[in-house]
């Protein structure tokens, strides 16, 4: 692995581990059975796929347990709340389209990462299809789940521009990618019912400076409840 | 080499006959996921295994259970490795493993082709009653392969081995 190849580990690695961390959170809180198990078992997908990245930059405990918020190279979006469903759905939306997109290409790429990426973008798929499939659900149901619906993708859309910021050791054509990204986001919002929101999706004060260790309020508290166990209680296993 | 060969062919036979952890029905080779056995030299021999998806648990499980019977018939030192690519596919599962799991309840997969999206339409059978008169419950069930629904003819929940 070179820098660069461990740079890109890096990145998406701390995407699949804090993303996977969140949705974790919703368990035994989900609103029916079903759900609970679906959001953790896309949960068990994206701690797989982190554990396989981690593992090719170094010791993948070490990484997850024992870093500082700073060193931490997730996107801003993967870290924020879960908020209501509708705001963890949006969520799940913006990243697993654009996760999909991305692992599509660097699976069909000679790489460090093709073998990772050929396997995971076939549980992203199903991501995307759960997401998509409460967008449409939620957005197209009542007057409340569309007025919910629409306040998470508004809330989080500015979290959003930092999908396309290069990422180092990456070779992907970016503007290309989000171009993509727009066209199927665009499609799904508008078949539920939901307007695209408008308004700049990066800039403004922080959002989108996880690539760079900066990170939002509420992550250093996820980060916090993550690393506790391990932290008080330095190489215990079960 | 033949020995060697042999011996491979020997021990693959007993690696593969080890039973899925969580899908006890159906064996290691039946599934798919070993992707082959090497004698690297008296005594050493290296396991290639693959996961049905990146973060399956029952890895672990397959791991300790394949070194376990190689242990027991004399392999003082066995090497499971995990090899990712080329990704696994339901279509690697073999038709008596899809027959087996049929048999015990869980719909087997359908056959992919490459480049189709999520297979959305096509019917998956009652394991049960045998009716295709079947709904989506949830595309997350038990595990993480495996999809729930429910036969809309005898009302019967039931697993399916969805396709990936």
């Amino acid at each position: 692995m070179t820098t660069t190849a461990n740079a890109a580990a890096l990145a998406l690695g701390d995407d699949a581990l804090v993303l996977s961390h969140r949705l974790g959170e919703w368990a035994g809180h989900a609103p029916v059975l079903e759900e609970d198990v679906a959001l953790a078992n896309i949960a068990l997908d994206l701690l797989g796929q982190a554990r396989v990245l981690l593992s090719l930059v170094g010791d993948e405990d070490e990484l997850a347990y024992l870093r500082e918020e700073r060193a931490f190279r997730n996107l801003q979006l993967v870290e924020q709340p879960n908020g209501d469903f509708a705001h963890t759905i949006a969520r799940q939306l913006y990243f697993s389209v654009w996760q999909r997109l991305l692992y599509g290409q660097l699976a069909s790429a000679e790489g460090a990462l093709t073998g990772i990426a050929a396997k995971a973008v076939k549980e992203v798929e199903y991501h995307q299809d759960h997401a998509e499939q409460w967008t449409l659900r939620l957005g197209d149901g009542t007057t409340e789940s569309h007025q919910r619906m629409q306040r998470a993708v508004d809330a989080l859309w500015r979290f959003t521009g930092e999908l396309f910021q290069p990422v180092e050791g990456l070779d992907i054509d970016w503007q290309a990618l989000e171009a993509a990204w727009l066209t199927s986001l665009t499609a799904t919002l508008e078949r539920a019912t939901l307007t695209v929101p408008v308004g700049p999706r990066a800039g403004g004060w922080a959002a989108g400076a996880g690539r760079q260790g900066l990170h939002t309020e509420s992550f250093g508290r996820m980060l916090a409840e993550m690393q506790h166990l391990h932290r008080s209680h330095p190489g215990a296993s079960w | 080499m033949v020995t060697d060969t042999r011996l491979e062919a020997e021990l693959r036979a007993l690696a593969g006959s080890v039973p899925d952890p969580e899908l006890p029905v159906v064996t290691l080779e039946e599934l798919g996921v070993l992707r082959g056995v090497q004698v690297t030299g008296p005594g050493r021999v290296v396991v290639e295994l693959t996961p049905t998806y990146t973060g399956c648990p029952a890895i672990e499980a397959m791991t300790s259970d394949i070194e376990q019977v190689l242990h027991e018939h004399g392999v003082a030192e066995v090497s499971v490795v995990r090899v990712l690519s080329p990704a696994w596919s339901t279509d690697d599962i073999s038709a008596e493993g899809r027959r087996k799991l049929a048999e015990f309840g869980i719909a087997p997969p359908r056959h992919r082709s490459p480049g189709e999206p999520v297979p959305l339409t096509l019917s998956v059978r009652c394991p049960r009653c045998g009716s295709t008169d079947t709904e989506l419950l949830s595309r997350f069930s038990s595990t993480a392969c495996k999809a729930l629904r429910r036969c809309v003819s005898c009302r019967e929940p039931f697993d399916h081995f969805k396709e990936l």
